[in-house]
């Protein structure tokens, strides 16, 4: 058994579950992905994560690392050589970028989750002016943390770009099935602009969804049961 | 040049608390000022526009907000002394593990023992119960959670301590009971100078949650 041997176990359709693998990819080390079925839960989760039970799960040499922003930082850490720093050099800068991290985890997700599951126009508009203000908010923290660079990061894709970049393709779906624009080159045109980078870049393209795929997904599993 | 470091914060925080911990530990000189916050400051609305909330860490004019990013800050920016992270990415991302779980999982129980009742309380109660014995196992046998070194889930962990006396009254549950282990490791943490000078006293606490739910408008 290679002592080295990396798995990720999760489901295709998790932003979450994007976020080690994106990691993985810029420092281009080779995983095995075990893919949990929707619904259920292995033995192998349920071992390597007993305490929340959640995908995303990096296993090392039998090791297990849970929640997707740790683990994002334990392959930046561990394979600091083989490619770029995800977290900026200076502690405050590192701060800021954890502080946007747990700001989308906390606060703007949740808020695009309520736009799929929104039920009539009042309750939309509510949670949608949630989300516009929270776009608005990390418009402006990309252009600070930027430093007209492409990424949030600087140069290079790096922590916060993955915090973010992994929601982009649920972005769209909920965009297409709201039919109103989310991240625009007329509202957040520097996040437009750093969206179509991320998306495009060969450690991302892999791992995100075709929206086209993901909006058949997400019909199944919003899908109201008859009444 | 000297560092200005100034803490926005609200004495019965556990969060403040954690702050408050990882400055004195490292021996940093701070402004500590008390935040009023049925009626936020300017000053805390500028530093935290995005939660308006305590504890803000301000050094040398800059902000930094959230409670554990603010023990990382100041583990990485004043170095010297006990480190807060084992060095060992692997080491690493088990504390930053437990400090996640205690702010998403023992945090919230505790809002429904003091401020609920009935059912609601009692789901609290026993929730709480369950996420200190999952610590209490992870804890184990060592001195600190950090093992022989006071570190990050310690300091996570220990403000929820003097929150335990008004904890237990209002569930009627004794922690000690249920957790010893999660109790002699509090009285060790307490017998450092940074715990000390930085949590309140329980009775402080106890006395303080009837006027908070007052104010907050529960009965």
């Amino acid at each position: 058994m290679a002592s080295d041997e990396v798995k990720v176990i999760g489901a295709w359709a998790s932003p979450f579950v994007m976020r080690p693998r994106i990691a993985l990819n810029l420092k281009s080390v080779p995983y095995e992905f075990l893919q949990e079925t929707f619904g259920a839960k292995s033995e192998l989760l349920l071992k390597s994560n007993p305490v929340h039970k959640k995908i995303p799960v990096l296993i090392h040499a039998d090791k297990p690392v849970c929640e997707s922003n740790i683990i994002v930082e334990y392959v930046d850490e561990t394979w600091s050589a083989s490619g770029p720093s995800m977290l900026p050099s200076t502690p405050y800068d590192r701060a800021i970028a954890r502080f946007w991290a747990a700001y989308i985890d906390e606060k703007w997700f949740p808020s695009l989750k309520s736009i799929l599951k929104a039920e009539g126009e009042e309750e939309k508009k509510a949670v949608l002016a949630q989300v516009e203000e929270g776009n608005a908010l990390l418009e402006k923290a990309f252009i600070d943390c930027s430093k007209g660079k492409p990424f949030f990061n600087g140069e290079h894709i790096g922590y916060l770009d993955i915090a973010f970049g992994c929601f982009l393709a649920w972005l769209r779906v909920t965009e297409l099935a709201g039919g109103h624009k989310l991240i625009d080159e007329v509202k957040t045109p520097s996040l437009s602009k750093w969206a179509e980078r991320f998306c495009n870049d060969p450690a991302v393209k892999p791992v995100m969804p075709e929206t086209a795929t993901l909006a058949e997904f997400a019909k199944k599993i919003f899908a109201k049961p008859p009444a | 040049m000297a560092d200005e470091v100034i803490l926005l914060d609200y004495w019965p925080s556990m969060f403040g608390m954690r702050t408050r911990v990882a400055l004195e530990e490292k021996n940093i000189k701070f402004d500590y000022r008390e935040q009023d916050l049925f009626n936020k400051s300017p000053i805390l609305l500028e530093m935290n526009p995005v939660h308006k909330k305590i504890p803000v860490l301000i050094h040398n004019g800059k902000p930094v907000c959230e409670s554990l990013i603010q023990v990382e800050y100041i583990d990485e920016t004043w170095p010297g002394g006990n480190s807060f992270l084992p060095s060992d990415p692997y080491q690493r991302a088990q504390p930053k593990f437990w400090g996640d779980f205690i702010d998403k999982k023992v945090y919230g129980p505790t809002r429904l023992i003091w401020g609920a009742k009935g059912e609601e309380q009692e789901a609290g109660t026993k929730e709480f119960i369950e996420m200190l014995k999952m610590l209490e196992s992870e804890l184990g046998d060592k001195t600190y959670f950090g093992d022989e070194t006071f570190g990050y889930v310690d300091i996570a962990m220990i403000g929820f301590y003097c929150w335990f006396d008004v904890l237990e009254k209002c569930g009627n549950f004794s922690i000690e009971a249920e957790c010893p282990k999660l109790i002699a490791w509090a009285k060790r943490c307490m017998k450092r100078e940074s715990v000390a000078k930085s949590l309140p006293d329980s009775d402080k606490i106890t006395k303080f949650v009837p006027e908070l739910k007052k104010k907050i408008g529960i009965e």
